[in-house]
């Protein structure tokens, strides 16, 4: 059947969003196929057992961490965050794509979110599951974290309600809640497919859990869709919170090169940057190794594109805004940090993130770069280099030279840093596996709907 | 690319500073941020990796080492009473309760000389040294070798016991091993007996050590101080032909000319000497009158820093430059000597100043100079008729003044000639320190029985037969004298943890007297003082049978332990007469210059870990080092122009960076045929064409906490050249060594930081230093602030006092239970200092004037810390204090990164030592001890000031002004820090606040900051001012 | 053994507008008590089957405001009233700061009231349902599409309806057993 449907794509500016030659039923088959289909496929056993292995690295990193302390990191004063924050910033920025495509899109009646939301939300979980261990791990005494939440407690004190931090810890609690509300209110249609699928007893009784016993009532279809909706309508503000709480770890600061009003937009911004990046990397292998190019068409790869492209210039904005400012303000403390962030020691860190996030996306004007997908793939894997290089300057080069040049001093990573950053790539792509094993990665049920509303219903 | 590719361009450097307009804070040597070279380092993505420094004091190593040698020391730790009684602890005084700190009067001896301390006692463990506001010699300051010598008390790298061999042995055993000898001895009058002490100034000992000579009148006694200089003795030999005391005067000085002296932190007075000329230079309440400093130096020291115009000179040229200003100042008889070295329009200059301020001027020789040097100094007061007014002369304090080199000199040749049977090594360790070309440790071992009495088991005590474990000054019973004579009576504040002895004890097993205390020793010595006046120690001879104590003895016991020190016992002064014919002598003593090109090499104790003798104190060997900011290591100090001849340079290195971490080349150097391998450290400001090498370092056995850090300059020291020498050659290695540096840049980058003027622009403009915000206090906010009613605790540092000498520093350590994280950690940048010393630069990189900025805590009343902190970790007090709270904190470091003044320390690993137990004893029980992944920083002291309000709770009343001293206050022998509330209008630090000259460091972010300072102000002579 | 009574009668249709299509004529034939399965939901279904409005955006409504309110006021009780501490000098009751936190609580709370409200609506989770005692009910979940008239619908009558449904053009009418 899959000879049937990889058409080669002409343009995909009227590329569809799904492929013609669609029935509910091949949709169905080919989806739930891919999670009940017996025997697991080599690549990806090959897959999970190198990212777990990455998972077991990110587990002695953090037994270290926790016996030793945070001392084994490269952090000092006066660079007192490193890693562990750039990559907190980092994920949570990829973090966004996934309830930006699912909600946002939905709102904007985007048809061809359709096929790529469920993973994207699924991404979302993880990477903000990844991103969220960083405020933990980075705590001086990390047994203590439950102190940055509200309970009432012996000692009568309670979390600071003036701080980002904790505003961080609300945001992405509450963030990662919602976007996991969504993602299985999203699902249930699906588990009760895949309960009605399933060959093997067990797998009956899982999903069949799961499902709750949904069996498709028009009433509760009716509900369903209401909720769904309010529940987008609800992550949309949310999501774009979200990074703006984050930036607020810096904005709020007197810090020079952190104190500034255009973090958060620019922030939210970049997270979707990153976000849509890391969808293009996950859906163009996803869709090459399962035969999906009828789902995730060029027209989705094109869009994300796009999405990329027009994010990369508000971050660009940003970044000009940034320097122009601190020029104009006449501020001695921000220009001088201005300078020392282009020419200082980390010089080479700044100019590098400006080649990764303003000038190798420029190529997405070209029409025949955006369809090429090696070129785009390539172009999100730069994006996201540039992303996190833009957290890492942030962070050190407004720490390490501030206010009083007495108390200047350099900041490098320690191999514990990469172990528990690398680690946490390992986690995301491990967690990613199982859930493209055991879970359906695109909407049945929605790609139904999509079917009659489309060309495809032939029955 | 090769290392050369990324080297200072001291030319370029010097010829842009050249062309900069008047006078800029310049940027250290890594200024050359602006060099292509620099810029090409900087833009290497991956810099060469260091090659990981295995630290010999890795903190992890230390611990795990102590964990398991300490128990023993521990056991015998738990502070038994003495057996003798001290005032006032045994008789259970009423006013003894459990948690309050008892004071006790002692003195601490350096190198010979004392200065009254008062010991912070808790529960019989002596925990923190205060000064004695009543003796001359502290005043109430102390310098940071008494701060650490607590640490030293408890250092549990101590000799636990008295060996032979390595064998742990009994006292008695001991004894039974020296009678048959010195029996023999005896007959022999002591021919071979030989004993070698440090200097003395302890009447007892002198009074015992006259006793020995009189048993063995053969026997000999040498001195030998690694770290003190002979010059002033030899040069009053030379221009009086008898040793005199000098005593300088500061407080009637107006102008001062310091010839290679660093009077304000070395030496036996320079607490005094600190607070008299500090004293000169307040400008409080509309006083514009300052004195003026000359400095002529060639290593950059305190005093250096705080000139009004400072000479940097080879060692040798002083002497040319002291002989053309003597000839200017009407000298008579000076040959016409050799023309100086120095600029004849500064020395006329100088000169002129110096005769229009007769009778209130000082011209002061360094220690280390020659004693010419001295000599011309003595003829110079006189021609400047200061003597009597700002100089005047005693006996020396010493009980037996002698040529320490020429002595040890005689017992090395007695040894070679194998004389010697019975070699008493008191306190030295003569084998580390003793100059190299005297081969002290080969020539030793000639001697048929060795014995040492020491602290810890060092170089020597390896090579002696027995080791006697010394008692610390706080173990001991005891007598010193101090700077003008003053004698102080030593009474211990703990009984020796070690079974250690003390010098008084040994020499009284050599004088068959095995079984008496130090107790009875000093005790028995001062009956015999009583019918002679006080002042006549060093003649009279200690009774060897006690008398019955009679009452009014007590009373004076009683009295002098108490106020710690013998009333009227200073050296009276005494006239004395400049020898006409001296300076004949002198033309001999005296030498050409040298050829410029030609090394010289100049050593210097070092500044904190003096002579060796400190160097398994970890206080001091992390606390920043003044000037060059080095800690855990010394250096080959040269000027920016030699080392640019040379080749040799130094660059940050990316871990730690500025803060941490520097990558010095590596030379060797060569003097006199021996050989050393240094670390180069360029020193703006020091003389051109030679090396400063400190000694103390290099130990090899000194501990696990000092062994092996540096190098030892005693390695390529001469007899002949103690402080220096000219003929050294330096090689460059190509090797690179870290050096841990907390302060590596010492431009303040234009920033508003540390506003500085002349007087005269003071005198214009005496608000020079307030910008937009005149009171820190009142910055515009929207909020409408807190109210702090009763008590608003305050401080103010006067810039212009500060002379950057580190005690408040060790003193902060003390009182703090501050850790010390070693070598390792520094570089990261991690060290743990609530309170540290800021230096910046400012003026040509040959000759810069050096600004000190201590940096503590500021207690914002709008702390940006505090609201950052996400459990409330940090808050405000009622009292307007930051306070910390340790058991709250989680650690996110939120609060660092967003101090501005970036105070705050972290605890990134476990870094308090909670495993040795005689360091537990070290521990301020009112101050808790940090834990792992907790922030900390500088509390105002609050233990101190919770103590004084309870107190006045008590008697109802509010807290007195200057009843709340922080412990940094309280040791400034300058009294640059004032605390105090200042919602009082009339207490000290809120008059200060009112000052023209007070500003709040950042004021413009609003922070509020309750520590303000006092710009600094110099006076320069109009004369010599650039242009 | 005795007979099961019946839950009602199920019709299966093959595409979606046939479904709508007998929704209508099923309604205006004066059936009431009756429900349709299908695999995705499918336009006009509901309103064709007579159903109302939901309660659900009410139950979100009220949910927001609850957690708005309740935010803010945990924060101005632990500022102002239970412990309260000078913070950098900044007021007691800094409601600018507190925005943030009142903000995420009254998405938490609606999101969750959403989710949860239509749970209950639906009656979910419901382990067992009559109508999967069909067996080609399972295609409910794949590309069938299903009518049922319960049988305690007043008009209900097994044969009857069951002729009716069949005139509806489905595939073929099912018993339901309860």
């Amino acid at each position: 059947m899959h000879e049937r449907l990889r058409g080669t794509v002409n343009s995909s500016e009227q590329s569809p969003v799904i492929e013609p030659g669609y029935t509910f039923a091949s949709v169905t088959d080919q989806i739930s196929a891919i999670v009940l289909r017996r025997g697991t496929p080599l690549g990806w056993i090959v897959g999970f057992t190198v990212s777990f292995t990455v998972v077991m690295v990110l587990l002695f990193a953090i037994a270290y961490l926790f016996t030793v302390g945070v001392g084994i990191w490269g952090i000092n004063i006066p660079v007192a965050w490193g890693f562990a924050i750039i990559n907190f910033v980092w994920w949570i920025g990829i973090g966004h794509a996934g309830t930006l495509i699912s909600a946002i899109l939905l709102l904007l009646n985007q048809k061809w979110r359709t096929s790529i939301n469920r993973f994207a939300e699924a991404m979302t979980l993880f990477a903000v599951a990844c991103a969220a261990m960083f405020p933990l791990l980075h705590l001086g005494r990390p047994w203590y974290f439950y102190w940055l939440f509200p309970y009432p407690n012996t000692m009568g004190i309670q979390p600071q309600f003036r701080s980002p931090l904790v505003w961080d810890v609300f945001a992405v609690s509450t963030y990662f809640t919602v976007s996991l509300l969504f993602w299985f209110v999203g699902l249930i249609p699906d588990l009760a497919t895949l309960r009605d699928r399933a060959p093997r007893r067990a797998g009956q009784i899982i999903y069949g859990i799961l499902a709750m016993g949904w069996r498709g009532s028009a009433r509760h279809w009716q509900r369903y869709e209401v909720a769904y909706l309010l529940l987008a309508g609800l992550a949309t503000p949310l999501v774009v919170s979200v990074h703006t709480v984050v930036s607020f770890d810096f904005a709020i600061s007197i810090l020079p090169g952190w104190h500034t009003t255009i973090f958060p937009p620019y922030f939210v911004a970049g997270a979707i940057y990153s976000g849509f990046a890391m969808v293009l990397v996950l859906a163009i292998p996803l869709r090459k190794f399962y035969g999906l190019e009828g789902f995730i068409t060029m027209r989705h790869i094109v869009n994300m594109a796009k999405v990329m492209l027009a994010t990369g210039l508000i971050v660009a904005y940003g970044y000009m805004m940034e320097v122009f400012m601190a020029w104009y303000s006449g501020d001695t403390f921000e220009w001088a940090m201005t300078k020392n962030r282009m020419f200082g020691p980390y010089g080479p860190w700044y100019w590098a993130l400006i080649v990764c996030n303003i000038l190798t996306p420029q190529m997405l004007w070209i029409k025949k770069i955006r369809e090429r997908v090696a070129a785009v793939f390539v172009i999100s894997i730069v994006v996201l280099t540039g992303m996190w290089l833009e957290r890492y300057v942030i962070v050190i080069t407004s720490l390490h030279r501030d206010f009083l040049p007495s108390s200047w001093g350099m900041y490098s990573a320690t191999v514990w840093d990469w172990a528990t950053f690398i680690g946490t790539i390992g986690l995301f792509l491990a967690l990613l596996f199982l859930f493209i094993r055991f879970l359906p990665m695109i909407s049945i049920a929605e790609v139904r709907a999509l079917l009659t509303e489309t060309e495809g219903k032939e029955s | 690319m090769s290392i050369n590719h990324n080297r200072l361009d001291l030319a370029s450097l010097r010829a842009r500073l050249g062309s900069s307009r008047g006078k800029e804070y310049w940027r250290s040597l890594e200024e050359l941020a602006d060099t292509q070279e620099f810029q090409e380092f900087l833009h290497r993505e991956f810099p060469k990796q260091i090659c990981e420094w295995n630290d010999p004091v890795g903190r992890r190593r230390f611990l795990k080492l102590m964990g398991a040698s300490l128990a023993l020391a521990g056991l015998n730790a738990c502070s038994r009473a003495p057996a003798e009684a001290i005032f006032p602890y045994v008789r259970q005084p009423e006013e003894l309760a459990l948690g309050k700190p008892l004071f006790f009067a002692t003195a601490m001896e350096l190198s010979g000389v004392g200065a009254g301390v008062l010991v912070e006692s808790h529960e019989g463990r002596p925990t923190k040294i205060e000064g004695n506001p009543d003796h001359p010699a502290s005043l109430g300051a102390t310098d940071l070798f008494a701060q650490a010598s607590v640490l030293t008390l408890y250092d549990p790298d101590r000799a636990p016991a008295v060996t032979n061999i390595g064998d742990i042995r009994s006292w008695s055993a001991f004894l039974g091993a020296i009678r048959s000898l010195l029996q023999a001895q005896r007959a022999l009058k002591g021919a071979g007996v030989r004993i070698l002490t440090g200097a003395v100034t302890s009447p007892t000992l002198g009074s015992q050590l006259a006793e020995l000579l009189k048993q063995m009148p053969s026997a000999r006694w040498i001195q030998y101080e690694p770290a003190s200089g002979d010059g002033a003795r030899a040069g009053a030999l030379l221009a009086f032909g008898t040793p005199v005391n000098t005593i300088y005067h500061f407080d009637k000085a107006d102008v001062v000319l310091s010839l290679d002296s660093d009077f304000l932190t070395c030496g036996p007075a320079s607490l005094h000497y600190t607070r008299d000329f500090i004293a000169r230079r307040r400008l409080e309440e509309g006083k514009t009158e300052m004195n003026r400093l000359y400095v002529v130096e060639s290593t950059p020291s305190n005093t250096g820093s705080k000139a009004d115009h400072r000479l940097p000179l080879r060692p040798r040229e002083i002497g040319s430059l002291a002989r053309a200003l003597a000839r200017h100042l009407g000298v008579p008889a000076l040959s016409a000597a050799e023309g100086s070295v120095a600029p004849e329009k500064w020395i006329a200059a100088v000169a002129r100043d110096l005769q229009q301020h007769r009778g209130s001027s000082i011209v002061i020789a360094g220690d280390y100079q020659t004693p010419e040097v001295h000599a011309l100094a003595h003829a110079m007061n006189h021609a400047l008729s200061n003597v009597g007014k700002t100089v005047t002369y005693t006996d020396p304090v010493e009980a037996e003044p002698a040529d320490p080199v020429e002595s040890l000199r005689r017992l090395v040749k007695d040894m070679e000639a194998g004389q010697v049977d019975l070699l008493v090594i008191i306190g030295a360790n003569p084998v580390y320190s003793a100059p190299a070309d005297l081969n002290f440790a080969a020539s030793m071992s000639k001697v048929g029985l060795r014995v040492h009495l020491s602290l810890y088991y060092d170089e020597t005590s390896e090579l002696c037969h027995w080791h006697i474990p010394q008692a610390h000054f706080l173990e001991s019973w005891s007598d010193v004298r101090a700077y003008d004579g003053t004698i102080s009576i030593v009474q211990p504040l703990i009984a020796p943890l070690y079974h250690g002895k003390t010098a008084h004890e040994l020499l009284a097993a050599f004088t068959d007297q095995p079984e008496r205390t130090s107790y009875e020793i000093v005790r028995d010595y001062w009956k015999t003082q009583k019918a002679g006046g006080w002042g006549a120690g060093q003649t009279a001879v200690a009774g060897t049978q006690s008398k019955p104590d009679s009452p009014e003895f007590d009373k004076f016991w009683r009295k002098a332990l108490h106020d710690g020190f013998v009333p009227n016992t200073a050296s009276p002064q005494r006239s004395v007469s400049l020898r006409t014919d001296w300076t004949s002598e002198s033309v001999k003593r005296s030498s050409g210059p040298l050829p410029s090109g030609e090394l010289e090499i100049v050593f210097r104790p070092d500044p904190t870990v003096y002579d060796g003798r400190f160097a398994n104190n970890g206080w001091l060997q992390e606390l920043p080092k003044p000037l060059t900011k080095l800690t855990w290591d010394n250096a080959a100090l040269v000027s920016p122009a030699t080392a640019q001849r040379l080749g040799l340079s130094h660059e940050i290195a990316w871990r730690g960076g500025e803060h941490g971490q520097v990558l010095a080349d590596v030379v060797e150097l060569q003097f006199q045929g021996r050989k050393v391998l240094a670390p180069v450290w360029i020193a703006p400001g020091h003389a051109d064409d030679c090396i400063t090498v400190h000694l103390g370092y290099g130990r090899k056995r000194a501990g696990r906490v000092g062994t092996g850090a540096g190098f030892s300059a005693n390695t390529i020291r001469t007899s002949d050249s103690l402080w220096f020498g000219s003929g050294l050659s330096v090689t460059k290695t190509g090797g690179r060594y870290p050096l841990a540096c907390a302060q590596y840049h010492h431009n303040i980058e234009g920033r508003n930081l540390l506003p500085s003027n002349t007087l005269n622009g003071y005198k214009k403009d005496p608000k020079f230093a307030q910008q937009e915000f005149p009171d820190p206090l009142k910055t515009p906010s929207l909020y409408p602030g807190f109210q702090y009613k009763d008590y608003a605790w305050g401080m103010a540092i006067d810039l212009n006092s500060c002379v950057g000498c580190n005690a408040c520093v060790i003193a902060c350590q003390s009182e703090n239970n501050i850790p010390i994280v070693g070598k390792e950690q520094v570089m990261r940048g991690r060290e743990m200092h609530w309170l540290r010393i800021d230096q910046y630069h400012k003026g040509e990189i040959d000759n810069p004037e050096v600004y000190y900025q201590p940096v503590l805590c500021q207690h914002c009343e709008h702390a940006p810390c505090e609201i950052v902190c996400p459990v409330q970790a940090t808050t405000h007090s009622a009292e307007g204090l930051n306070t910390m709270v340790y058991n709250r904190c989680v650690g996110t470091r939120y609060c660092s990164n967003n101090c501005p003044y970036k105070v705050r320390r972290f605890n990134f690993l476990q870094f308090a030592d909670w495993e040795t137990a005689s360091l537990k004893l070290l521990t301020n029980p009112e101050v808790s001890v940090r834990s792992r992944g907790v922030m900390e920083k500088c509390t105002y002291c609050v233990q101190r000031i919770s103590h004084a309000k309870i107190n006045a709770e008590r008697e109802n009343r509010p807290v007195r002004d200057g009843e709340v001293l922080t412990a940094c206050q309280a040791v400034c022998p300058a009294q640059a820090i004032v605390f105090g509330n200042i919602n009082d209008p009339d207490s000290r630090v809120a008059k200060l606040k009112k000052e023209p000259r007070n500003y709040g460091l950042l004021a413009e972010l609003n922070t509020r900051p309750r520590t303000t300072y006092l710009a600094a102000v110099r006076n320069p002579n109009p004369e010599l001012e650039k242009t | 053994m005795k007979r099961p009574s019946t839950y009602g009668l199920m019709a299966e249709f093959e595409d979606p507008e046939k479904l709508v299509a007998a929704a209508h004529q099923a309604r205006d034939a004066g059936y009431r008590r009756m429900d349709a399965y299908t695999p995705f939901p499918v336009e006009g279904l509901s309103s064709a089957l007579g159903f109302r409005h939901t309660r659900v955006p009410m139950i979100v409504l009220i949910g927001g405001i609850v957690g708005c309110i309740g935010g803010f006021f945990m924060q101005y009780y632990i500022a102002v009233i239970d412990y309260p501490l000078n913070i950098g000098g900044r007021p007691l009751n800094s409601w600018p700061a507190f925005v943030v936190v009142t903000f995420e609580m009254t998405i938490l709370a609606a999101a969750l009231s959403a989710v949860l409200g239509m749970l209950a609506l639906n009656g979910l989770p419901m382990p067992h349902h009559p109508v999967f005692n069909v067996p080609r009910f399972a295609l409910a979940s794949k590309d069938r599409f299903f009518l049922v008239i319960e049988s305690t619908d007043p008009k209900f009558d097994l044969q009857g309806t069951r002729d009716f449904l069949k005139s509806l053009g489905c595939r073929e009418v099912m018993d339901v057993e309860s």
